[in-house]
């Protein structure tokens, strides 16, 4: 019992240290990369790292909450107004736009959340859509402050300092990096709520929400929190992608943006915050490459969603785990037999 | 299933039975008591407090601790995440959330000897939903006693178990420590005799008869609804 104990942990050792040298190799590939590729897939990595921001923060509400919210484009496009509004009006720098974005995601959510969560299950999933969808016929119709479908346009990219020690994200490469640290810090905080006991709490509502009251959890405000915390990341992100693009489109809060994430989640793995992140690579990638070769490229992307569903609902995370155990096993046997 | 009329007080450190035929409203008794239900007129009372206004956390949180008749469990989570939820609850670490559950030390030590005073030690890492369903019962009674209530609800705590199973399980029980109120609702009537202080039964949700086991053993009613069952 004792020897197969030890070699497991062997077995785990080497995964983990694996995963150190994957990880390192990562960060290097991360910082160089601006200098090893063309421009166009610079933008494409900009993409997939904003997107994976949404992603993760919806996962904090689908994937460990176990709250289905089909509205989450509503905070994306929010930040990205918010940003647009404030860079426009007022300045570009971060030190202003990003607590702009923050506080008003988060009151956002607040109100929004205050009365989804009362909700559960197909009506929350609805409550949530009609807050997106309230706001996205707000930005078309409301056209003297919005812009109407054309969206906010001249959205400078981020400062940050002052005066003559101010530095503008101005070039594409400098902007890359800015989202990078982003992401990194988005992913890091994130990994932190979710080990945190808060984090086991949100789990244990997803589980079994009765039980949690009866241990003495007032959920109300544990999923509210959850609901603000999603929102105020998808809000960055949102921020991030109107910087980009210098552009807030009503898009960004259509109910399309949020099935789009919610896909994301689904093909990478809900619930472990990785996931996210592929799945945000493959659904922004996919179309990329396949255009190239077929005009029937939605097409081919649905059928890798259907299959998704199908045979695989954990994920790339849920396939790479089986693939993990599966060799976890087989080692197992070689030392048996050796 | 109905309650109706059913007024009994229970001191402080007590234990007492709850029994009765099936469909008796016992259950629906302790959903009563929890805040599980809300009751059509009546009161209940903790201590001097009125609690019947209070839903079912700040009960909780009062003190009031429960288990339930059908497991009742975070089953994708593991042994030691279950029992880590309604720890970290009492310990008022619930919202800490920027720093690892892991690094809380006295959270680890209080998980980690429930368990084993449970014998579920070894079966920590498990999944709740790969337990047997015996050991899924004890976990399921440690939730409730990681609360460290004042008055503990078991509903059928030996339900479905082995013989060796419940006299593990009964001799847990008469181990708590004596200032926990206890109430039970058992149809095991050896386990009902070894426990109780004082019993009460029940009858089409109704209190039939109120005392001690040798009152209640000798008493008309009860023998009439228990051989009129049988």
């Amino acid at each position: 019992m004792a020897a197969i104990a030890s070699r497991l942990a062997r077995v785990r050792l080497q995964f983990a240290q694996r995963r150190t040298w994957a990880l390192l190799l990562l960060a290097v590939v991360a910082v160089l990369y601006p200098y090893l590729v063309r421009p166009y897939h610079l933008s494409l990595a900009i993409e997939v790292l904003i997107f994976a921001i949404f992603a993760m923060s919806l996962d904090i509400l689908l994937g460990y909450t176990g709250l289905v919210s089909f509205g989450h484009a509503a905070f994306f496009g929010l930040g990205a107004y918010l940003v647009a509004y404030t860079t426009i009006g007022l300045t570009n720098n971060l030190a202003v736009t990003l607590p702009v974005v923050v506080v008003g995601t988060a009151l956002a959510a607040l109100v929004a959340g205050f009365f989804a969560i009362r909700t559960s299950g197909i009506y929350f999933l609805m409550v949530t859509l009609a807050f997106a969808q309230m706001l996205f016929s707000i930005a078309i119709r409301w056209s003297s402050v919005t812009g109407g479908s054309d969206g906010l346009s001249g959205v400078s990219r981020p400062a940050i300092g002052v005066g003559p020690l101010s530095y503008t994200f101005d070039s594409r490469t400098s902007f890359y990096y800015l989202v990078l640290a982003f992401f990194l810090l988005s992913w890091w905080v994130l990994r932190r709520i979710v080990d945190s006991p808060f984090g086991w709490t949100l789990r244990g509502i997803r589980e079994n929400e009765q039980r949690m009251l009866a241990l003495g959890y007032n959920t109300f405000r544990y999923k509210m929190a959850a609901f603000v915390i999603a929102g105020v990341f998808a809000g960055i992100a949102g921020m991030l992608l109107a910087q980009f693009f210098r552009h807030a489109a009503p898009e960004n809060l259509y109910w399309t943006t949020s099935g789009q994430v919610m896909i994301m989640l689904i093909v990478g793995g809900t619930g472990t915050l990785t996931g996210p992140i592929l799945g945000a690579a493959v659904i922004r990638l996919l179309p990329n490459y396949l255009s190239t070769y077929t005009d029937r490229w939605q097409t081919v992307l649905g059928l890798t969603f259907i299959l998704f569903v199908l045979f695989a609902p954990q994920g790339i995370m849920g396939l790479i785990q089986r693939f993990r155990q599966r060799g976890e096993r087989r080692e197992h046997s070689e030392n048996r037999t050796s | 299933m109905a309650v109706n009329n059913v007024s009994i007080s229970v001191e402080p450190g007590e234990r007492r039975a709850i029994i009765g035929p099936n469909g008796a409203g016992k259950t629906t008794f302790f959903n009563l008591l929890s805040g599980e239900l809300a009751p059509l007129s009546g009161r209940i009372f903790l201590d001097e407090q009125d609690i019947t206004p209070l839903p079912v956390h700040e009960r909780a949180r009062l003190g009031i601790g429960r288990t339930f008749q059908r497991n009742n469990l975070f089953l994708g989570l593991t042994v030691y995440e279950n029992v880590q939820l309604a720890v970290q609850q009492r310990l008022g670490l619930a919202s800490r959330w920027l720093r690892p559950a892991r690094t809380f030390e006295a959270l680890r030590q209080e998980v980690l000897e429930l368990l084993r005073a449970l014998g579920l030690e070894e079966r920590l890492f498990e999944p709740a939903s790969s337990l047997s369903y015996g050991e899924q019962r004890q976990l399921e009674i440690a939730l409730a006693l990681a609360m460290k209530p004042r008055v503990l609800l078991l509903d059928e705590p030996t339900a479905g178990m082995s013989p060796a199973e419940t006299t593990a399980m009964v001799e847990m029980i008469a181990s708590l420590p004596r200032d926990v109120t206890l109430l039970i609702i058992e149809h095991d009537m050896d386990v009902v005799f070894s426990l109780a202080d004082r019993i009460t039964v029940l009858h089409y949700g109704e209190v039939i008869a109120d005392g001690t086991p040798e009152e209640v053993k000798g008493n008309p009613r009860v023998l009439e609804v228990y051989l009129g069952e049988a």
